[in-house]
């Protein structure tokens, strides 16, 4: 059990995907000028992140590494089809995010209109490829997967939220020009970054 | 452009044999060199921690497979530490193993974070002009920071005395853990004794700068800034070198030399 | 060449840059720029792969169903990049090792997808390759002067040849572990912004 937790809070906080390992950092900029429209994408990013990370896992474990295909036919087992690797998880994250958005727009309409654009927008987030490949380089079991997936994604959500926050305030702070915007957001991410380096190491 | 659904389903099949067809071709016919590369890299830090090598010395693959002659890769079984004969030493890749059931064990409770331990591990040893043996490389991986960083330990044929340590792969912080790649760093390591009286793994990377190897020689300085992967290294020397990494093996290793 | 099929080469330098006005491709841009060489094999990985995926998708254009949009052109970009990722395995092993994950993620880098969606749907193929080629030039502008200013004031290096010689290697010089974590790229960015933006007055965002 304390292993699961560790692993969360390792997810969550010391290896951050914003402010750590600076992915999905086109989204993060971009939308994290609301705090409402922050959550919203954080939730859809946290829900696409804890299904994709097991999703890839299993394929990954039952198709593509060498001797994954063992369980259709022993000698199958000399096949490694790691290279297609890229292509299946981009395709399970592509599929996945497609079928969120259809089982939203059927069966709970309001989230599906609140989250708008933003949920063909997770197809490219680089966050949610880069968990499936950290999955693939630790070699996680499909319960640390779930957990991790979970994890990240909380992780993220937290990240952009907080800057959000951030941005709304700085609606009242004396910016100069030519840095306002795209500027000062990239500065305050990267203090938010220095601020998140408190965390590295820590191990439960 | 409403397309119907058997259009659609066409479509979509045609792009997947066109990309599988790409992909699949450039991954095959290129996977040779892909496979001569990974050998060579291998080579270059067996030789690396051995001290053929300098370590930001740029060398060809003819030079390198010209010094790797005195080299002889020997498999041994790591629990028991006997050689095993008719191994194919080239392409056994020890990372894969570790993930086949067959091949692998689970790893006792340790602090590098190594879950699983290989059957089988591939050391390599430096024969020298008199046919006897120099040095024994050893493959070694523990927790860092960040990563786990994967590396070669070269031990003197006396197998207390270390020759040389050098990471080939890992990602630690450029800077501070990523200092484990400073030559500087490096040339503390030759001399320094692994193993006090008692044939206990007592090296340490210590805080703070360590003394010259005659008065200090079971301490190396640490890398400032870079605590925890400093740390890192001492628990996975100290695990490599003890009873469940190749402990074993240099006891056996120390037996044949007794008895000839 | 016609007057329109330059603009579209040279608006991503400067006036519509990837990186510093649409916001895109900024994940690589911090991670791979600690060394101006992996930077710039990154720069030449992602023009090739936008580039021919601009092509590649312009030339199908009107022939791919809507409901798939998105998931062909993401197996065209991911399967170009999985070429690219072979190639540096097979000819530039050392480099490869570098680059490891962040190879894959040119996959996501939302230039290619940006792109793809926002001009080769709608234009031929030679003004598609165009824009993937100054799309790739302007990012590649911002790289690798993030690159250059990260390995040298981060490191004392450019291209792994020493121009302030390190205290740890008997010099004067202290790096500034700033620059070395990615915090310092998004200041570099950031300043960079700043610069861009003061020659460029149009560019300042307002009611922000």
């Amino acid at each position: 059990m304390e292993h699961y937790l560790s692993l969360a809070v390792k997810a969550i906080f010391v290896e951050n995907m914003a402010l750590a390992f600076f992915l999905g950092m086109c989204s993060f900029l971009a939308v994290s000028k609301k705090v409402s429209t922050a959550i919203g994408l954080g939730a859809a990013v946290v829900f696409v992140l804890t299904l994709t990370v097991p999703l890839n896992n299993l394929i990954y474990r039952y198709l593509l590494r060498e001797g994954g295909l063992s369980w259709i036919d022993p000698s199958w087992a000399q096949y490694d089809l790691s290279f297609l690797g890229f292509l299946c998880y981009i395709g399970t994250i592509a599929a996945l995010v497609q079928i969120v958005e259809m089982a939203l727009d059927r069966f709970v309409p309001a989230l599906y209109h609140a989250l708008g654009i933003f949920l063909p927008l997770i197809a490219v987030n680089c966050a949610i490829l880069g968990a499936s490949l950290f999955m693939v380089e630790r070699d996680y079991t499909l319960a640390e997967s779930v957990v991790y997936g979970f994890g990240s994604g909380m992780g993220w959500a937290l990240a952009i939220v907080a800057l959000a926050s951030i941005r709304e305030r700085m609606h009242y702070s004396n910016v100069p020009p030519a840095l306002r915007g795209l500027g000062i957001t990239f500065i305050v991410t990267g203090l938010m970054a220095i601020g998140f380096m408190a965390f590295a190491g820590v191990q439960l | 452009m409403r397309h119907s659904v058997t259009y659609t389903f066409l479509f979509a099949g045609a792009v997947c044999v066109i990309c599988a067809v790409l992909v699949s071709t450039s991954a095959v016919s290129l996977a040779d060199r892909q496979r001569a590369n990974a050998l060579q890299y291998k080579r270059k830090n067996v030789l690396i921690a051995a001290g053929l090598i300098g370590s930001t010395e740029k060398v060809t693959a003819e030079e390198i497979n010209k010094r790797f002659e005195n080299v002889l890769p020997v498999a041994i079984d790591l629990e028991t530490g006997e050689t095993v004969e008719d191994f194919d030493t080239a392409s056994y890749d020890q990372q894969k193993a570790k993930t086949d059931p067959e091949m692998s064990r689970e790893a006792p409770p340790n602090l590098s974070v190594i879950k699983r331990l290989p059957k089988y591990a591939v050391v390599y040893q430096l024969i020298n002009e008199q046919d006897q043996v120099e040095m024994l490389v050893l493959p070694i991986e523990g927790y860092g920071l960040w990563s786990t960083l994967y590396g070669f330990l070269a031990l003197r044929a006396d197998t207390k005395t270390i020759a040389g340590l050098t990471y080939y792969q890992h990602l630690e912080t450029p800077g501070l853990g990523g200092e484990v790649d400073n030559p500087r760093w490096k040339a503390l390591w030759p001399g320094r004794v692994a193993f006090d009286e008692a044939g206990r793994p007592v090296i340490e990377v210590i805080k703070g700068p360590a003394g010259p190897v005659d008065e200090d020689p079971h301490r190396v300085d640490g890398l400032s800034g870079a605590t925890l992967t400093s740390r890192g290294v001492t628990r996975m020397l100290r695990f490599w070198l003890g009873e469940h990494g190749f402990g074993p093996y240099l006891a056996k290793f120390r037996e044949s030399r007794g008895a000839s | 060449m016609a007057s329109p099929a330059n603009k579209t080469l040279l608006d991503p330098l400067v006036d519509n840059n990837p990186i510093t006005m649409q916001v895109l491709g900024i994940c690589s841009a911090l991670a791979v720029t600690t060394k101006l060489e992996t930077s710039a094999v990154m720069c030449v990985a992602l023009l090739f792969v936008l580039t021919l995926s601009n092509v590649s998708v312009s030339l199908i254009r009107d022939h791919i169903p809507s409901s798939i949009r998105i998931i062909v052109q993401l197996t065209i970009i991911a399967s170009l990049v999985i070429v690219a990722d072979q190639f540096l395995k097979a000819f530039l092993f050392d480099i490869s090792k570098q680059l490891s994950v962040f190879v894959g993620l040119i996959i996501t880098n939302c230039i290619i997808m940006g792109r793809a969606e926002a001009f080769a749907m709608q234009n031929g193929p030679g003004r598609s390759a165009a824009d993937g080629i100054g799309n790739g030039l302007g990012y590649s502008a911002v790289l690798l002067i993030v690159g250059a200013f990260r390995e040298l004031f981060g490191a004392g290096k450019l291209l792994g040849y020493t121009i302030l010689p390190l205290v740890t290697e008997g010099g004067w010089y202290n790096p500034n572990g700033i620059m070395v974590s990615s915090a310092g790229a998004f200041f570099l960015i950031g300043f960079l912004i700043w610069g861009l933006r003061s020659w460029k007055t149009d560019q300042i965002e307002e009611g922000v």
